[in-house]
């Protein structure tokens, strides 16, 4: 199974961007035009602390992290290639917040693909794919080792 | 979702950290207000990198940067008023005009329109040069009364 095999490489490729690590966000499964990622609850991604001590919800900007990442992986895997790329502009509508306590889910399908952008489509959820709380869409150009 | 422990801090002293937002301190984000503007200022660390080689920051720490800088630019703007409203995103639109160096990054947000139930604010990144931003994003927030 693709996902198997690629499973190792990219974390071994995860493990080296270092904010990626920072917020935990971890590997969950690759095909030939998507990428999903997870982002498991934690109290230093926490955006709107609980009230007497209850789990906070996890920030915008920690999830916005997790679905450029997605965008990123999901583009690599319908290049088939680690080759660069970089985020040219992602929208997130942020449909309601996240649930305390429950590993956040991100999942980005690449759509249509040019000689130098891809265009892609995502969503991230807390457990049911059917209820999102963010859709994405986002634009990403390939470097080809440009300088920036 | 209140953020008064902020407005608090952000009453009593014109610079200083974040306060009650862990994932700001995860970021490293402190402010800076000086008249009507509040500057969200971000010193470099390591855990800010998203691509390796060579080390750029991500995009996504960038985003977040931004967000905050937007909800405290909101947060400002009611500082004469008796009651801090809920601050809810609704949607976020960030457009990547240069890769985040190895430095210090800013954002400040301006408010274009605050309606009674939803802000509309832009926001800029930048590093270096204040007229050379690496991002700029247009945001969407709630106001819950």
């Amino acid at each position: 199974m693709l996902n198997k095999m690629m499973k190792p490489v990219v974390e071994h490729f995860m493990s080296h961007v270092p904010h990626v690590r920072a917020l935990g966000i971890e590997f969950s499964g690759l095909g030939r035009d998507w990428a999903e990622l997870t982002l498991p609850w934690s109290p230093h991604i926490v955006g709107y602390p609980g009230e007497n001590g209850e789990k906070g919800v996890i920030a915008s900007g920690a999830i916005f992290t997790l679905m450029d990442s997605v965008g990123g992986f999901s583009v690599h895997a319908a290049r088939r290639s680690a080759a660069g790329h970089a985020t040219l502009d992602l929208r997130l509508d942020y449909l309601r917040p996240a649930r305390p306590g429950e590993t956040v889910f991100g999942y980005s399908k690449v759509q249509r693909m040019t000689k130098s952008v891809a265009f892609v489509r995502g969503y991230a959820h807390d457990g049911e794919r059917e209820d999102p709380l963010a859709l994405m869409t986002g634009c990403f150009m390939f470097t080809k080792g440009a300088k920036s | 979702m209140s953020f008064d422990a902020l407005a608090a801090q952000m009453a009593d002293a014109d610079e200083g950290p974040l306060s009650g937002i862990p994932y700001a301190d995860t970021l490293g984000a402190e402010y800076r207000i000086e008249g009507d503007q509040v500057t969200l200022i971000v010193p470099y660390r390591k855990s800010l990198v998203g691509s390796p080689q060579p080390p750029r920051l991500h995009g996504g720490a960038v985003a977040g940067l931004m967000e905050l800088a937007a909800i405290a630019q909101v947060i400002h703007q009611f500082r004469q008023e008796d009651m801090l409203p809920g601050v809810l995103p609704i949607n976020v639109t960030v457009d990547y005009l240069r890769a985040g160096q190895t430095e210090t990054v800013y954002a400040a947000a301006r408010i274009v329109r605050m309606g009674r139930r939803v802000a509309n604010v832009q926001v800029e990144a930048w590093q270096d040069e204040r007229e050379r931003p690496i991002a700029a994003a247009h945001m969407n927030v709630m106001l819950r009364r």
